[in-house]
């Protein structure tokens, strides 16, 4: 395994809820990294977001890592729940409250807001996007 | 510019009960896909949804499709 996919597996591990995304939490570059960061504001769930744009390798090792072709990925307590278009959905109908409730207990509720955190050095997450 | 998406679905899903492909922006290349077929039933969202990233990996590998979205459901 790539030292940048181990890094991305420990994110994914470490970060109760982590979104990867095209951009940051406080901006988005995608509609659809938008939607899934939306979806995940709607239940008042906090995560931490990873910008996959400063470097392309991060988006290659994540697919191969969570057999998912696409940005934006969500994974709560370690598993992939799914892209925008799945998260809205269980936003919609509950199941996103129910699923992190089973992989999260009641903490995910109080927890710290949203940030955007880095997988590793080789990018700055507070880069100026033109 | 729906015809080929909804080709490769149609072979891939032969027993699907709807199924449509809608061109989002008028562009081409931004797709809505809804797939319901008894082949879904028992999955999950993420499963449903990887086998229509299967059916569909040639035109998102060669940038034909450069945004998807998809709707899937199975059948009781």
């Amino acid at each position: 395994m790539s030292e940048l996919r181990e890094q991305i597996r420990e994110t994914i591990e470490r970060e109760p809820v982590v979104a990867f995304v095209k951009g940051t939490h406080e901006q988005a570059y995608c509609g659809n990294s938008e939607r899934a960061m939306q979806a995940l504001r709607a239940v008042g769930a906090s995560f931490a977001a990873v910008d996959v744009l400063p470097d392309p390798a991060i988006r290659q090792e994540l697919s191969a890592l969570s057999n998912w072709p696409t940005i934006p990925q969500v994974f709560v307590g370690g598993e992939l729940i799914g892209g925008a278009d799945i998260v809205e959905e269980l936003a919609a109908s509950g199941e996103l409250e129910a699923k992190l409730d089973e992989k999260l207990g009641d903490g995910w509720r109080n927890g710290g807001g949203e940030r955007t955190v880095a997988v590793s050095e080789r990018e700055n997450p507070l880069r100026i996007v033109p | 510019m729906t015809a080929p998406i909804e080709n490769l679905l149609r072979q891939a899903f032969p027993d699907a009960r709807e199924l449509a492909v809608l061109d989002r922006t008028g562009g081409g290349d931004h797709f809505q896909v809804t797939v319901v077929s008894p082949r879904f039933n028992g999955l999950s969202l993420i499963e449903q949804h990887r086998l229509v990233y299967a059916a569909l990996e040639g035109p998102m590998a060669d940038g034909t499709i450069h945004e998807l979205r998809i709707t899937t459901r199975g059948e009781t």
